[in-house]
């Protein structure tokens, strides 16, 4: 494809590659397999290669496409077939063994197999109006888990090819570009990103287009574009399945954001965790620039932007974007006090603006279908879509986006399908390590940035994270504070000592050792570090532990007065018992127990032996009847 | 290599030969000049199992970037595994970076390691979707079948375990990968089977 001259040119590839789509669509039978980190890791590269096998050995023609994760994880690997003039039917957790009989009896006979179908959906580009549904197969707005969705960052994750341009172009891609190129001048692109309301989807929730504003007034240049894909939360993957599954999006967005605060260079930080995601994205980059549509003079507009990528090397702070822009500068990733802000002194100290991953992917579409459309979903103070990435003790983990101002119900309930294995809800986890933990009776706070924080958890970039009774909230707290303390980076002292202290007093808790003053003293340092520390990191880390304490303290006190973990999980604070009018003597916890500390006839309630018993959790885990509870420890029965 | 007598003069000789400026200082230098060349040497033995060539190749091309620090040491490591402290003083010495401000870099980024690693890796996720499904069990469980504990390597260097935060799959937890394998709602067995199945 030769370089696009202008927009006319661009408008000219649009066309000839919808043709191109929409021949495929209605002449070609096309299989997509999910291959994002998520699908690979289930499998779906064995599934791809069971499929090319089974269609040479058969000598059929069909298109076979890999592309990103459409969100269900849990299904994973996913496989969509597509006949010619039908829709995408989808199937779920598919094997290498099932591909031949889905090969003849779908691909080759039209006969969808219910059993393994989960649903439908429109092919690309095809309008849903205009195709004939499969009989008797839930559309994928039917499906509890995509009905509440609304797919603006995600759009085109799992239903275009990430490794094509041209499918990118085909679904409107860089369009906006187009547009904002030429026929609006930088200052309305800036408007327009502030009449749409777009907050920062990093975490913090800062106005983006007041922040290009301030970037574009900024004396100084060069300037530069940072995209802040260091996306180091444990739990959280948005990011990682925006670039992995649409790089070309946040490709555009960038150029859009340049153009609008006259950058001509560009970074993106990315996690070196995530090799897949940056060769994508390096790939996404060699495609722009053979189209023209990065480098010099793009589409004949006179601009020019260039974009790098730099790998991460494995440090949390580094998504604080004072340390991260020192990373990119190749010094150890240290934040530094602002002001004075990136977007007047950033990289090597010239006006730069650092935004997330899904800022910029959001952006082409709030500039090609304005900035009402956008502000119109969710709530006026946050509008837009929140992606999460919901994970955990859920049934339907997995990658989502739903408007903003839907209920933590709503998304744990009716998206999630709430707590397998009949297991009580216990608390949800936001914002990731310095989030916070709601419980059940926050369950009906909206999701908004205003309404989480007021809440006393945090928006974050997307981490939600379900816990259920099994978890421990001191052991959940202390794990943070593990993963937060040892991510510190060590400049300033609230943040390096109070974390480090905080853990301490948490793990003598933890182990039956903690005072009633304790949790005076948390309660001490954690506000000595919100006030004190010099980034959010420091400011935040309390957060867990803060959260779960106002709202979990009697677990706390369990631990501290009477020595017991009243989830079974702090080893040494509880053991386990067989209520015998529940035990039905079906032997699982027998035969689960590695001690043999359970003993019993068949048919009979069994008993535990408490001398010989390690607390491994075993019989607990495999019992299906709740006939195994977790009781104070039985001092009596073992002699010191 | 170190020869303490070269170290310190005999003490006879010094008191001996003190009263002479002249020869206390010969002998100081020529007692400098043995200490050189046994540093050398020395440095030349232990490094002598590593090929400096590709280090020269990875510095040329990042020649006169200013933020280089990062990729030298990442493409560094990949060649040699870890990064050793004669790459390390390499580095240093031919791209003109101090060494103090490597060192800084390769101990503030969890990628980098300073501590040879096995041919193996293996890496089990403790991010918080991994840790509520039991990402502490696997790790105790492989400590215990491997008899290692997390961040270290056997004494064959054929594996080493760590524990990582968040490999970004979360919707399998928990997870572990071997090499580049990715292994999603694992469990110790599995592991231990795919670490059987290794060489």
């Amino acid at each position: 494809m030769p370089e696009l001259k202008n927009v006319a040119d661009l408008a000219r590839l649009h066309a000839t590659t919808q043709q191109a789509r929409e021949a495929r669509r209605t002449a070609c039978p096309t299989i997509y397999v999910g291959t994002g980190t998520c699908g690979l890791a289930a499998g779906a590269g064995e599934v791809a290669q069971a499929i090319r096998q089974e269609l040479s050995a058969r000598q059929i023609e069909a298109e076979v496409l890999g592309v990103g994760c459409i969100g269900m994880c849990v299904k994973e690997p996913l496989v969509d077939i597509q006949l010619p003039g039908r829709p995408r039917v989808t199937y779920a957790n598919v094997k290498p063994d099932m591909i031949p009989r889905l090969i003849e009896e779908h691909l080759m006979n039209g006969q969808i197999i219910p059993k393994w179908a989960m649903g439908q959906l429109p092919a690309d580009g095809a309008p849903p109006e205009t195709q004939v549904g499969e009989p008797g197969l839930p559309s994928y707005a039917e499906l509890p888990f995509y009905r509440k969705q609304v797919r603006i960052a995600l759009k085109n994750c799992g239903m275009i090819n990430p490794e094509s341009i041209d499918e990118y172009i085909a679904a409107d891609g860089y369009q906006a570009l187009g547009k904002a190129l030429s026929g609006m001048s930088p200052d309305e692109v800036v408007d327009e990103m502030k009449e749409s309301g777009l907050r920062g989807r990093g975490g913090a929730g800062f106005l983006t287009g007041i922040k290009w504003e301030f970037c574009r007034r900024a004396r100084g240049t060069p300037k530069y574009v940072i995209c802040n894909a260091d996306e180091g939360d444990p739990g959280a993957f948005m990011d990682r399945s925006v670039l992995e599954g649409d790089p070309h999006s946040v490709i555009e967005g960038m150029t859009i954001a340049a153009y609008a605060i006259g950058a001509q260079e560009g970074y993106i930080y990315c996690r070196a965790e995530y090799p897949l995601a940056i060769a994508r994205l390096k790939k996404a980059i060699a495609q722009a620039h053979v189209h023209g549509l990065l480098g010099e003079n793009i589409l004949g507009s006179g601009f020019s932007f260039e974009l790098h990528i730099k790998e991460g090397a494995g440090a949390f702070v580094c998504g604080e974007e004072t340390a991260l822009i020192a990373s990119i500068e190749g010094k150890r990733g240290e934040p530094r006090p602002r002001p004075p802000f990136p977007a007047v002194s950033g990289l090597w100290g010239k006006p730069s603006n650092v935004n997330n991953v899904k800022s910029y992917g959001m952006t082409p579409q709030i500039i090609l279908n304005g900035a009402d459309w956008f502000s119109r979903i969710g709530t006026s103070g946050s509008p837009g879509t929140a992606v999460f990435a919901l994970t955990g003790k859920i049934k339907n983990t997995g990658l989502i986006e739903v408007p903003m101002g839907i209920t933590l119900r709503e998304i744990i309930y009716d998206v999630g399908g709430g707590t397998p294995r009949n297991k009580h809800f216990k608390a949800v986890q936001t914002g990731g390590p310095l989030g916070g933990c709601l419980p059940a009776s926050a369950l009906d706070t909206p999701v908004d940035f205003d309404s989480l924080t007021e809440a006393d958890a945090t928006m974050g970039s997307g981490g939600m994270i379900v816990v259920d009774q099994d978890t421990c909230m001191v052991e959940f707290a202390k794990y943070f504070l593990t993963f937060a303390s040892a991510e510190s980076c060590g400049k300033c002292v609230p943040c390096r000592i109070g974390g480090q202290r905080m853990l301490e007093t948490l793990t003598c808790i933890s182990e039956g050792r903690g005072t009633p003053e304790d949790l005076d003293g948390i309660e001490y340092i954690s506000r000595n570090m919100k006030e004190g520390s010099l980034c959010a990191l420091g400011q935040l880390t309390p957060g867990p532990v803060m959260s779960s304490l106002r709202f979990f303290r009697q677990e706390y006190e369990a631990h501290i007065q009477d020595e017991f973990c009243p989830a079974g999980v702090c080893k040494g604070l509880f053991s386990y018992e067989i209520i015998e009018a529940n035990c039905p003597g079906c032997g699982l916890c027998l035969k689960a127990c590695p001690d043999g500390a359970i003993s019993g006839e068949k048919k009979k309630p069994h008993v535990i032996d408490h001398l010989k018993c390690i607390q491994c959790g075993e019989c607990y885990r495999v019992c299906n009847l709740g006939a195994i509870e977790v009781i104070p420890l039985k001092k009596k029965e073992i002699p010191a | 290599m170190r020869d303490e007598s070269l170290i310190t003069p005999p003490i006879l000789f010094t008191t001996i030969i003190a009263q002479s400026d002249i020869w206390y200082l010969t002998l100081i230098q020529r007692r400098d000049t043995l200490l050189k060349k046994a540093a050398i040497e020395g440095a030349c033995m232990t490094a002598s199992a590593l090929d400096f060539a590709p280090l020269d190749k990875i510095l040329d091309e990042f020649k006169g970037r200013k933020d280089a620090v990062i990729p030298i040491l990442q493409r560094a490591q990949d060649i040699y595994g870890y990064l050793p402290k004669e790459i390390l003083q390499a580095i240093s010495k031919k791209a003109g970076i101090p060494l103090s401000r490597l060192y800084g870099v390769a101990t503030f980024y969890a990628q980098f390691h300073l501590k040879r690693r096995g041919r193996h890796l293996i890496k089990v996720c403790d991010g918080t979707a991994c840790h509520v499904r039991g990402a502490p069990k696997i790790v105790d469980g492989l400590e215990e079948a491997l008899n290692l504990a997390p961040g270290n390597s056997d004494p064959d260097y054929k594996y080493s375990l760590e524990i990582v935060y968040c490999l970004g799959s979360c919707g399998l937890a928990p997870i572990a990968t071997v090499d580049d394998k990715v292994y999603g709602q694992t469990e110790t067995q599995h592991l231990v089977d795919a670490l059987r199945q290794l060489e």
